[in-house]
């Protein structure tokens, strides 16, 4: 029973059973004095706090969230503090990208001894959640449309890739064909504006490959469903970086895939084009040239510029060319390496929390629960058995509202914190347009910051930063908190 | 006799008040600015944007919410005895779509058989869909992913709808097909519009003149179950899919759904059993609480979902459960064709 009833806030503490639950219960026996808003919610080591339950908490309606474990060093199982630090930083960092005010969450460190250090940090934290108030709702919040300023420059030049030697490379194929399962590559679609996964097997499938700037799925979606399996796949700078990440993770093996690739010179955004061609029956011709594309759809012309018309991840692609491949065709393209933020978080970063909170619950509302954002996902890996569809533990409501949906989607987001090659596919495939690349790209961005400028799927034995840890982090200062 | 109307195009707004005022929810076309625009059915009220594109979404949810509250139950404890109240009142507000396309509107007819005509009539479905007046807009051109008339509809198709729009110059004629349509037609103040009917079929015609011709697809019921057991032919036809449910949740005739009890607790707060809806697409649709599922490969769950539509559903109710509005092939993150899927089963079984 609320000792304060109608001034209380509500803030959940995970404790850690070795020390900071015992810290606080200390604390208790010493008759310490202490703000009673606190739930404590015991575990058995902050190793253990998924991430999830924080955000899970604060969506629901906790106004803030403490988690306390035992001291670097001092981890009863030796380490989970360590990796607990690393996860509860990248949260930190990512909450406010959701509308939510990152004070309302705090992780620190507690030894069971310390009854006067907890009581410090109970009642400052106590104090600055007070402070910020209630947590605004994320229900209550009016829906906000924004959409993303897509006038971008590009840090290389962007093209049609008129001039690759695709020819080149379909020998190459068809020279490693033999030993192989098939070829995951692109073909053309339902018309000359769309292409779609092509699996080679025989050389005449070889032939029916494409190349060029609709080539926007990324084959690496399919390569664990072939683990065991030797098979080759075609590949864009940017589905390379999706291939050499499940190489990190031991998601397939190096010695199965034949990687073939060229310097990928951008690709459309598939949304914006449509939107331009309109209502059409039949497309009569598409023809490139250097920088553009023509489509002619019933007798209209129309030009799309790659400068105007590339994906958004496409202007501030660095590797347009896989660096990891078996064959390469075409040499590396030089790349001006510049600051660039991609066009839905430059968005977001322009608005402010509760905007953003309006901004996400505008988004939501048309989302259809259809997860092809998940299944589009080249590292997401649970397939058949995610977490959205468990009933035990209970992750997800089936109720359609705003907040359940954007669990899901933080749900992914955090299981990509550190292995996100960027492809954007799950925005890509959005049948409604939501721009949920922007949750995986703020993740990334504090993965950078936090760990010298880690990229995901650019070092085939670099280990993912967050499946690792040091005893002493460079970039993250959690003692500072007070 | 058909009720037959005008209204100009400014006059939209006010035609769209006065359904509101004879008490419906109106659902019509909102765009969803984003850089990959969307278009949502959505309550209209006085003042908001509507369009009249074709929606991303279909119209389904007026009858068929995506998620929806069965019942309400609560446990409260007066002294010693404990009493369980259950609530299970269909929410069913009188409701008018309007704007929804020829394909959105035979959707409703296809739900309609499993829901009212079968051996259990859905109480919920029913109350929804009782309370529903459709005003359907006709095409004035194909697309390249639609393919209604493959199945028996057109542009101008009235199965399903309540009242047909036709843009002409200036406005749009508003013609009931049912005497329900006539009702509220009758009732309105708009302006008679039956000298205007030529240009409707003007219209009409030059819609259909758009469409490039259908092919011949009355052997696929036959086709289709005959390719039943060869996992060949849907494992390569599905080789490149995803397994997600964009075809499924954006398909006006699925009907599938899940039922679960969400419930905060059993006491005070109660809970509340919850239809959403479900999709054939996931494995975990068919997946049996032993773990074993008969349907463990996205080929059969991709076979299922095409012999449902061209097969299951003609052979139960003689009426295919596909109106070829091609939101499944357009939503498509891989641009899987049920077109190409349908006429290959056709050239496979013709070759045997």
């Amino acid at each position: 029973m609320p000792v304060l009833e109608g001034k209380e806030l509500r803030i959940v503490g995970f404790l850690c059973n070795w020390c900071s639950y015992g810290g606080a219960d200390s604390a208790g026996v010493a008759r310490a004095a202490q703000p009673t808003d606190l739930r404590i919610i015991r575990v058995p080591c902050s190793g253990r706090v998924d991430p999830l339950f924080i955000v899970k908490a604060l969506l629901n309606g906790a106004d803030g969230v403490l988690v306390s474990g035992c001291h670097p060093r001092d981890c009863h199982y030796s380490a989970g503090n360590y990796y607990a630090r690393r996860r509860l930083e990248v949260l930190k960092q990512f909450l406010p990208v959701l509308g939510i005010d990152d004070r309302r969450f705090e992780y620190t460190w507690v030894s069971a001894s310390e009854a006067q250090r907890w009581q410090h940090v109970i009642t400052t934290f106590t104090g600055r959640v007070h402070a910020l108030g209630p947590a605004p709702r994320f229900g209550d919040s009016r829906p906000l449309l924004k959409v993303a300023d897509m006038a971008l420059s590009a840090l290389r030049p962007l093209g049609t890739g008129k001039a690759a030697a695709l020819d080149e490379l379909k020998k190459a194929i068809k020279a490693r064909l033999p030993e192989l399962e098939c070829v995951i590559g692109w073909q053309q679609g339902y018309d000359g504006a769309h292409t779609v996964p092509l699996f080679a097997k025989t050389p005449e499938d070889v032939d029916k490959l494409v190349w060029g700037p609709f080539n926007v799925n990324n084959p690496a979606v399919y390569l664990p469903s072939f683990k065991g399996k030797k098979v080759g796949i075609m590949v864009k700078g940017c589905d390379g970086r999706s291939v050499v990440e499940q190489l990190q993770e031991n998601l397939i093996n190096r010695e199965d895939v034949v990687i073939f690739a060229m310097p990928c010179e951008g690709t459309l955004d598939m949304a914006r084009v449509s939107e331009k061609l309109g209502r059409y029956t039949s497309i009569d011709a598409v023809s490139c040239d250097e920088a553009a594309v023509t489509v002619t759809a019933d007798g209209k012309e129309h030009r799309f510029c790659m400068a105007d018309f590339a994906q958004g991840k496409c202007y501030g692609c660095t590797a347009p060319l896989a660096a990891t491949a078996d064959a390469s065709v075409g040499g590396p393209v030089s790349v001006n390496p510049g600051p660039y933020t991609p066009p839905e978080l430059a968005l977001l970063d322009s608005l402010s929390l509760p905007e953003r909170m309006q901004f996400w619950s505008g988004q939501m509302e048309r989302c259809l629960r259809c997860y092809a954002c998940r299944n589009a996902c080249p590292m997401c890996v649970c397939r058949d058995f995610c977490v959205s569809d468990s009933r035990d533990p209970h992750w997800m409501n089936q109720k359609d509202d705003e907040r359940e949906k954007l669990f899901f989607q933080t749900i992914h987001a955090l299981h990509l914190a550190g292995r996100c090659t960027g492809c954007g596919e799950c925005q890509r495939a959005c049948p409604v347009g939501i721009p949920i690349l922007a949750l995986r790209q703020q993740i990334s961005r504090a993965v950078g910051q936090l760990f010298d400028g880690y990229k995901a799927g650019f070092d085939p034995a670099a280990t993912p930063p967050l499946l690792t840890y040091a005893p002493e982090e460079k970039n993250i200062h959690e003692r500072d908190w007070k | 006799m058909s009720t037959t109307r005008f209204v100009a195009s400014d006059g939209l707004p006010a035609f769209l008040s006065f359904l509101v005022k004879t008490g419906r929810r109106v659902l019509a076309p909102a765009e969803k600015p984003a850089v990959k625009s969307s278009v949502v059915f959505e309550p209209w009220s006085e003042g908001k944007a509507f369009t009249l594109q074709k929606a991303t979404v279909p119209a389904k949810e007026a009858v068929l919410p995506q998620c929806e509250t069965l019942l309400t139950y609560k446990k409260t404890r007066e002294g010693d005895s404990v009493s369980l109240t259950l609530d299970d009142t269909p929410e069913a507000q009188p409701t008018a779509v309007f704007g929804c396309r020829p394909c959105d509107a035979r959707g409703y007819a296809v739900l309609d058989r499993p829901y009212l005509r079968g051996p259990f009539v859905d109480p919920y479905y029913k109350a929804r869909r009782e309370n529903l007046v459709v005003f359907t807009v006709t095409c004035s051109s194909g697309c390249n992913t639609c393919f209604c008339h493959w199945l028996g509809g057109g542009p101008s198709s009235p199965e399903g709808s309540d009242v047909l729009l036709t843009e002409i110059e200036g406005g749009y004629v508003l013609q009931s097909v049912t005497d329900k349509g006539a009702e509220v037609l009758g009732t309105s103040s708009l302006a008679d519009g039956a000298d205007k009917f030529p240009l409707v079929e003007a219209a009409r015609k030059a819609a259909w003149a758009s469409l490039v011709p259908a092919p011949d697809i009355k052997g696929a019921q036959t086709a289709l179950s005959a390719l039943f057991s060869d996992l060949d032919f849907w494992q390569a036809q599905t080789d490149r899919c995803l397994s997600c449910g964009a075809c499924t949740y954006f398909c006006p005739t699925c009907y599938c759904f899940n039922i679960t009890d969400e419930g905060e607790s059993f006491d005070e707060q109660g809970g509340r059993r919850l239809r959403s809806w479900d999709n054939c697409m996931s494995s975990l649709f068919t997946r049996e609480a032993s773990g074993h599922n008969p349907r463990m490969l996205k080929a059969q769950r991709m076979r299922n979902r095409v012999s449902h539509k061209y097969s299951f559903y003609p052979e139960n109710w003689g009426a295919y459960s596909c109106s070829g509005c091609g939101r499944c092939v357009s939503n498509c993150p891989v641009c899987l064709d049920i077109r190409a899927i349908v006429l290959a089963a056709i050239a496979r079984t013709a070759d045997k």
